[in-house]
């Protein structure tokens, strides 16, 4: 997207890719680069190596480590770090409750957990979501009441992503039973070690643990774990999920698929000539990589935006990124699967194999599980039925 | 990064605005239409006098000097009152290709009048077995005792029904291709309306007496570089034409009245009026990408992004354009009514130049968009 890119923007890019390609491991980047997952060592390293040179949390305010970027900076430092294959800073720190704590924490909880947050000395995890509280968030149920300096905290969170590593949990909790759904949420934060936290991981389709249930009986949690107000989480909630408005769409790693597939295809023959060059399969690829780039341009359209009036306005054309974005990057997991055809069919943990067997194809291991995972995309973060509606909302004005 | 307009191009676009805001409204567009010609000469006069006719040409040849990025600017809004005037015929293709590829004397005798408005261009290089490739043609010119002489047939000519000079392309003794302007006196015409109303004709050239347009061996790529601006402005044309769709559409949903409601409060329309805006966004995002890749000097980077944006605005085109009739419903048929007039415009610019599939095996023929 270099056209849109002023010198000035391109030399920063240019910046970050040497950054992003010499200071993280390559042991790192070449396993994700193989469709692998990373390890919680894997991004812990990343994320502290970044912390180390300013660049865990670039957006946050700069007494707390930000750099005052432009959002333009902030989403090529996002590409780059994509594009080369690094594990990006845990999101569940540095885009959630990163910035609610900074926005709207009292100085003694931002020095309490900023730093380590920062550093991912501590690892956080989300619990918003309950068995009756997806779409309809504000209905959620686990109470917190008030016994003296302690919340005792009762009910359920599910779907919680990488609780099984996780320190600590953010969680919203009813403190106000008889206010309106959402007037009586209040922002609380749980140390998944107190008593009373259980975790129960949930498998899922592709074979993989990645999120899980966690339980609260009886937990009693300080009330200065409480952030900002009480009864007004519903706000902060509301601010956190704003600021996923660009990032979600991360373009950057929908188009390192697509470079990737476009490799492996250059290296599967199909009678005399590759599959890249086969013109039904080519089409496809091309029509994706026409839809990827102009979801890029939408993306830099939404944070031009930003530079010129500010992040406050909300824009229906957020909604366009993740519903088309989404869209996209399963469009392109979906094309993996197409390139390996009957090599991606069997389940493997990993790509080893016995002697005297040929070494397993790029993909082999990942294409389908990561298909049947990224169903995920149009789910999360307001599902696709929630962005039509707030599209609609927008347009029809009602 | 900037991707707004500047201030000089949103002065222009307000200018352009104001003028057809005045004088084409739907019911205004319907009379021309319908009149003998198909489109107002006194509006051309008004785009002359605007600057519009000579927007890109040089100030020697009566023109503002401006860059292709502000034709861009124009079309948008042309797209979004459906303009039927011969501009693309004339300023986009004939004007520019005689900019491009013409001698400073062709230039001076050509460009002031086209500038002015009192001479109409087309460009001739369709032919019936052609389809969309420049090279694949039976035109021929033919030069004896120093003069040219071009003969064959063309098809599809916008602006064909009206042009005092057409500018063809056709083969020479050498087998080269090349460019030629031939007075429209010279020629016989089959002219007709094209579906979107645009002025057409097929033109038939019997040894028709020519002119080579600056000359015929650096032809070609000035052809090509001009149909990548074309191309582009044509993706900004068609933005503002489904602009208007998705407005149109959102209005009659909220006013339409059914089962003692409007029928906005159906979610079935709903979403898929969301999913117009989806569309229109997506193709407004390439068609932006066009315009900034004008001013790119690579020409492959250029030619691909330009291309690109034309696969994914004919894509959104299409399915704005249907769904725009449909949740209109029968209304939506009737030629009184504006919506499926910008259908058929979109229609037929997305058989303009190059259809979708043609662009996507460029496309993917040149290594995609995506690479290292």
């Amino acid at each position: 997207m270099d056209i849109a890119l002023s010198k000035e923007e391109r030399a920063f890019a240019e910046r970050m890719r040497t950054f992003f390609t010499t200071e993280i491991p390559a042991d790192i980047r070449s396993r994700l680069a193989r469709g692998e997952h990373a390890t919680r060592e894997d991004i812990v390293t990343s994320q502290r190596i970044m912390n180390e040179h300013g660049l865990a949390v670039p957006h946050w305010p700069t007494e707390w480590g930000g750099q005052g970027w432009t959002p333009v900076q902030r989403h090529l430092h996002a590409e780059e770090m994509l594009l080369a294959h690094v594990p990006p800073p845990l999101a569940f720190n540095t885009q959630m409750v990163g910035p609610v704590i900074a926005t709207f924490g009292s100085q003694e909880i931002k020095e309490r957990f900023l730093p380590k947050t920062a550093n991912l000395d501590i690892w956080w995890c989300q619990g918003f979501s309950e068995p009756n509280a997806g779409s309809d968030l504000a209905s959620l149920k686990t109470t917190a009441v008030r016994e003296g300096d302690e919340y005792v905290v009762n009910g359920q969170k599910t779907w919680t992503t990488l609780g099984q590593w996780a320190d600590w949990i953010f969680c919203l909790v009813r403190t106000d039973p008889d206010a309106k759904k959402q007037r009586g949420i209040s922002f609380l934060l749980i140390d998944m070690a107190t008593p009373g936290v259980t975790v129960r991981p949930i498998q899922l389709i592709d074979g993989g643990h990645e999120v899980n249930e966690v339980f609260f009986e009886n937990v009693r949690v300080p009330a200065e774990n409480l952030v900002g107000q009480e009864n007004a989480g519903w706000d902060y909630a509301k601010f956190l999920l704003g600021n996923e408005r660009t990032g979600v769409v991360a373009v950057g790693q929908t188009k390192a698929r697509i470079k990737r597939i476009k490799r492996i295809a250059a290296e599967t023959k199909v009678g005399d000539r590759t599959l890249l060059d086969d013109p039904l399969f080519r089409a496809k690829l091309t029509r994706l990589e026409v839809e990827v780039t102009a979801i890029e341009m939408s993306v830099l359209r939404v944070l031009d935006a930003e530079g010129r009036t500010g992040s406050g306005k909300p824009d229906p054309v957020s909604s366009v990124l993740k519903l088309k974005g989404s869209e996209l990057q399963q469009e392109a997991t979906e094309l993996l699967v197409d390139v390996l055809g009957p090599a991606a069919l069997g389940y493997r943990e990993t790509a080893d194999v016995p002697d005297g067997f040929a070494e397993l194809r790029d993909g082999a291991v990942d294409a389908l599980p990561t298909y049947f995972n990224w169903r995920k995309a149009s789910i999360y973060s307001g599902s696709n039925e929630v962005q039509r509606t707030i599209i609609a909302k927008a347009i029809l004005k009602f | 990064m900037e991707l707004d307009l500047t201030d000089e191009q949103r002065m222009l676009a307000d200018a352009v605005k104001s003028l057809l805001d005045k004088r084409y409204d739907a019911n205004a567009r319907l009379a021309l239409l319908q009149s003998d010609e198909g489109w107002s000469r006194d509006l051309w006069k008004q785009y002359a006098e605007l600057g519009l006719l000579g927007l890109t040409f040089d100030e020697q040849y009566g023109g503002a000097g401006m860059g292709v990025g502000e034709l861009a600017v124009v079309m948008e809004q042309f797209g979004r009152a459906l303009v039927l005037e011969p501009f693309v015929a004339t300023v986009v293709l004939g004007g520019q290709l005689v900019a491009a590829a013409g001698t400073p004397e062709q230039k001076a005798a050509i460009l002031p009048g086209v500038a002015g408005g009192e001479r109409l261009l087309a460009f001739a290089a369709t032919e019936a077995n052609s389809r969309w490739s420049l090279t694949d043609l039976e035109t021929t010119a033919t030069q004896s005792s120093g003069s040219w002489t071009v003969s064959g047939e063309k098809i599809a000519v916008l602006g064909g029904d009206v042009a005092d000079t057409f500018i063809v392309t056709a083969r020479t003794g050498d087998g080269s291709i090349g460019l030629f302007l031939v007075s429209g006196d010279a020629v016989a015409r089959d002219a007709y309306k094209q579906q979107d109303g645009l002025g057409g004709a097929d033109v038939l050239f019997t040894d028709a007496a020519a002119e080579p347009l600056g000359s015929v061996a650096d032809a070609l790529g000035h052809v090509e570089s001009v149909l990548d601006v074309a191309t582009a402005v044509l993706c900004s044309e068609a933005v503002g034409a489904m602009d208007r769709m998705l407005w149109l559409t959102v209005d009659y949903l909220k006013t339409r009245q059914q089962f003692g409601q409007p029928i906005s409060v159906f979610q079935a329309l709903q979403f898929r009026a969301a999913d117009m805006f989806v569309s229109l966004e997506q193709a407004r995002s390439m068609a932006l990408m066009a315009r900034l890749a004008l001013a790119d000097d690579d020409i492959a980077g250029r030619r691909r992004a330009v291309q690109a944006a034309k696969i994914q605005v004919d894509g959104s085109s299409r399915h704005v354009g249907q769904e725009a009739i449909q949740l209109h419903g029968g209304i939506g048929m009737t030629m009184e009514y504006p919506v499926g007039h910008y259908v058929k415009r979109t229609a037929v610019i997305a058989k303009t130049f190059a259809d979708t599939d043609t662009l996507v095996e460029a496309v993917g023929a040149g290594g995609g968009l995506i690479g290292d």
